[in-house]
């Protein structure tokens, strides 16, 4: 498949038949009677790892590469449940770590289980500056 | 006047200006050591990048071994090693004329600027003066259509008002709205309420609630909010760990909020370090330019920079507010969506605050405001906004002067009451249907009609954290919401929520400078700005100038002649004009005439100062014949200017001196052998002449014609600015006049019947 392009954009207004929802519900089945009869939950209205990497695709196809790339990680994040993207984050925060070898091993959690290599490089390299810059003190 | 000097050895001009508001503003002397410097600090290190094997190994006068955190970072993220030697090889002086030069295009640039590092960022904007970096801002921005962003929020976390607000802000065209509250526990309620508020009159109004992080987020998740923005970087290592975070962490956090669909972007500012006690002796922008580099580094659409709570501090030191706007200029530099600052309000005079805004209202902005306070100043939970509820008329009216777009649009008071209505009736229902409440009409009915939270007899902060606990706790979510609003009947109001939290399905709206107009989402991408000079860029449409010009208020012709049709009955009982024929010279050497104009009391019939035209003349003729003189009235057809009026009466009358009246108040006293404009006394302040002065005028008119040289009556003014209030008003008036006037009319003879009292 040829890559999205700032012509594709806005996607929703150009390319519907690529967007669909969590559970495979494409955007004119997310109705207000859909929606009373409950037959569309929270699932349905959220991102997949999909649009992020064809909003990805666009912002590269924009000149932002950078963007891009948060997009990219971000396909990484969608499928992995909250408690576990807020834990890491807790992780990253200074002092929460209190070695290189925690910051490693969640690292291996998430290329393991979460097949998310880009985050799990991310945080292998944090785990590297902060050794570097002493960041594996208490702070409280 | 001959008070005794004061006893002090100060000048009196001193004690005037110590109680202007001005000085209430703090003012800090330049120290660079301490870190008060706006730009080009002394400190600052010279702009340096090196590349080895495609990585930096140098950056900024710092050897990779050195780097710190944001050093490593923005190396790692930021610095495009194919463009690093051309942009750091390029002269800054060349550079900055680039950035205002129209053959250059915005994206050469924000080319070059993907090789460039903090420093030399710095070092480039800081050849530009207020009026190029303005310029250049207009030119850079990534989106072409401005925008704007409203803070809501109340004293009282109270949901009705909030809601009431949102849909407020909403009608007056705010794309974003933010919220936040005085009690965090409250952050569930305030997120429900604005977000159902803001569903009122039209979809797709972007939302956040300003929480703690992950809570912010949970919030983001239940379907309630659709942005965020309270991701704050810092410029120093120290200031960031303090800030309880690192680029490594505050990166992974912007792509959790993407991986959710919610819009997200930082927050930086200058001055920030300076608070936190860690600037490293380096200047706000520089600084600041770390910050930003940072956030495209991260990967983030976009920032909400310009001195945001350090704002304050940035003005109190030389040039901190130039440094506020090329740190701006900066941030749409490296592509970023850019809410600019003009939040935190930096002074207390308001002088100061109409002059910081002007740039970004002139120039556009992603968000003009990243927090127009749209209530009142003391409900703002986040501290008063530049812009606040109370002068929010004072922004559309810089609109219209400029015509520049700043996002708003001026409304109707029929219209806000309505949506303030429907809004309170829309949450009240959504409470009492998720069993969370139930709102009576004393509460409701006090919030549609109050101004600020001080008015409202609603909820109080103790009762919300017990309906905040229970959205949360119950878990629910926007979904609940929607089918609250549509079984209560709110059936636009359900398709609007509904809507907006669609977009987050595609994550168009993640893109750079993403906003929903006309139910459409319109970005950087799709609506690029690409400003090439005049004809270019944003422009006005006749439909938006409209919406613009459309002020409270506003005068015409009919709208004069029906304020002063009203009066014209109360003149006809008092007073009757009888047209005798023409008017002839007098020769009774005590003889005053009084030249009226044409349309005085055929048109107008009121002065500026609102006096009965009946009275004025009562009170001249009084003044003349105390004075021993004789009064003859004439009305004048070829002219309504004072001056002419006043001559013209002086050739009739027997004495050779007249006074001429205009319908508005504005007299002259004249004499025969003068030149037209060289009159003897003119009373040009109509708005501000009272009956006393009037007669004043009559006493000396007889004066003068006994050949004396009485004191001229001096009608004292207070500064009024009476162009401002009165000219629009004047010049329909005059109009009126000059309509009725013919080339070469003879003056007319009239004879005064007072029939009674004149009010």
């Amino acid at each position: 498949m040829t890559k999205l392009g700032t012509d594709d954009y806005p996607l929703a207004e150009r390319r519907p038949e690529i967007v669909t929802g969590r559970r495979g519900k494409p955007l004119d089945a997310l109705t207000i009677e859909a929606v009373l009869s409950g037959e569309v939950t929270m699932e349905d209205l959220r991102i997949t790892p999909q649009a992020l990497r064809q909003q990805a695709e666009i912002a590269r196809a924009a000149g932002r590469p950078t963007l891009a790339a948060n997009f990219e990680r971000a396909a990484e994040l969608a499928d992995i449940p909250q408690e576990v993207v807020m834990r890491i984050y807790e992780l990253l925060r200074p002092g929460r770590a209190r070695s290189r070898a925690e910051l490693e091993a969640a690292a291996a959690m998430l290329r393991r289980d979460h097949a998310a290599p880009l985050i799990a490089a991310f945080v292998e390299e944090a785990a590297d500056v902060y050794e570097r810059r002493g960041l594996f003190a208490a702070r409280y | 006047m001959n008070e005794e000097p004061p006893s002090a050895n100060r000048w009196r001009r001193f004690d005037d200006w110590d109680r202007r508001p001005l000085r209430l503003d703090n003012f800090a002397l330049e120290d660079p050591d301490n870190g008060f410097c706006a730009m080009s600090g002394p400190h600052d290190p010279a702009p340096s990048a090196l590349v080895r094997n495609g990585r930096i190994v140098a950056m900024d006068g710092r050897d990779e071994a050195e780097f710190d955190m944001i050093d490593l970072f923005i190396a790692r993220y930021h610095l495009d090693p194919a463009i690093v030697e051309e942009a750091m090889g390029t002269d800054s002086l060349e550079i900055a004329r680039r950035l205002v030069d129209l053959t250059t295009p915005r994206e050469e640039l924000v080319r070059l600027a993907h090789g460039m590092t903090p420093a030399k960022l710095a070092e480039v904007v800081a050849h530009l003066n207020a009026l190029e970096i303005a310029f250049a801002y207009g030119k850079m921005r990534a989106r072409a259509t401005p925008g704007n962003q409203a803070h809501v929020t109340n004293a009282k976390d109270d949901p009705l008002q909030l809601a009431a607000d949102a849909a407020t802000a909403v009608a007056f065209g705010f794309d974003e709205i933010e919220t936040t509250m005085r009690v965090s526990r409250n952050a569930w309620s305030n997120a429900l309420a604005c977000c159902v508020g803001a569903a009122v009159g039209r979809p797709g109004v972007l939302f956040q609630c300003s929480s703690e992080e992950a809570e912010e987020l949970r919030i983001g998740m239940a379907g309630f909010t659709s942005y965020a923005e309270t991701v704050s970087v810092y410029g120093t290592e120290k200031s960031f760990i303090d800030g309880d975070d690192t680029p490594w962490s505050k990166a992974f956090l912007a792509a959790a909020y993407a991986s959710r669909g919610i819009k997200m972007r930082c927050t930086s500012g200058a001055a920030a370090e300076l608070l936190m006690g860690f600037h490293e002796r380096k200047s706000l922008l520089y600084l600041e330019a770390r910050c930003l580099c940072m956030q495209r580094a991260m990967g983030v659409q976009g920032t909400q920079n310009g001195g945001i709570d350090g704002a304050p501090l940035a003005a109190a030191i030389p040039g901190g507010v130039r440094e506020l706007m090329a740190e701006n200029l900066i941030a749409v530099w490296l592509d970023l969506e850019c809410a600019s600052g003009n939040d935190a309000r930096s002074s207390e005079s308001e002088i100061r605050v109409g002059a910081k805004i002007l740039p970004f209202l002139i120039a556009g902005s992603d968000l003009i405001c990243s927090g127009f306070g749209s209530i009142l100043k003391y409900d703002n939970s986040f501290n008063p906004s530049s812009f606040n509820g109370e002068e929010m008329e004072d922004y559309l009216v810089l609109q219209r002067d400029f015509e520049a777009d700043g996002g708003l649009t001026p409304q109707g008071e029929d219209r806000i009451l309505d949506l303030r209505t429907r809004a309170v009736d829309a949450i009240s229902a959504v409470i009492a249907e998720l069993g969370l409440g139930d709102p009576d009409p004393a509460m409701k009915r006090s919030v549609v009609y109050a101004s600020g939270s001080d008015e409202t007899r609603s909820y109080s902060p103790g009762q919300v954290a017990v309906i905040s606990e229970a959205i949360r706790e119950r878990h629910i979510t926007v979904l609940d919401v929607i089918r609250a609003l549509h079984v209560r009947g709110f059936i636009e109001e359900a398709a609007n929520l509904l809507f907006i939290v669609k977009l987050r399905v595609s994550g168009d709206y993640l893109q750079t400078g993403a906003l929903v107009r006309g139910g459409r989402v319109i970005s950087a991408i799709n609506d690029p700005n690409r400003y090439e000079g005049p004809g270019s860029g944003y422009r006005l449409t006749a439909e938006r100038r409209r919406e613009i010009a459309a002020i409270r208020g506003q005068l015409d012709r009919r709208e004069v002649l029906r304020a002063e049709a009203a009066f014209e009955a109360a003149e006809a009982a008092v007073i009757r004009y009888r047209t005798m024929g023409p008017a002839s010279a007098g020769s009774d050497p005590r003889e005053i005439v009084v030249g009226i104009s044409p349309a005085f009391g055929t048109r107008l019939f009121r002065t500026l100062a609102g006096h009965s035209l009946a009275r004025v003349l009562a009170e001249i003729i009084a003044g003349i014949e105390s004075g021993g003189g004789t009064a003859r009235i004439v009305r004048l057809r070829h002219t309504a200017d004072t001056s002419f009026l006043g001559l013209s009466a002086a050739r009739l009358a027997g004495s050779g001196i007249g006074i001429g009246l205009q319908a508005k108040g504005t007299a002259v006293i004249h004499k025969r052998d003068r030149l037209p404009h060289n009159n003897l006394e003119l009373f040009s302040n109509a708005p501000i002449t009272t009956l006393a002065h009037y007669r004043g005028l009559g006493e000396n008119a007889a004066a003068y014609a006994r050949g004396e040289s009485p004191e001229p009556v001096v009608v004292p003014q207070r500064g009024e600015a009476l162009g401002a209030r009165y000219h629009g008003r004047v010049a329909l008036i005059y109009a009126i006049e000059t309509s009725l006037t013919t080339d070469g009319a003879t003056p007319e003879e009239i004879v005064l019947d007072f029939l009674g009292t004149a009010e």
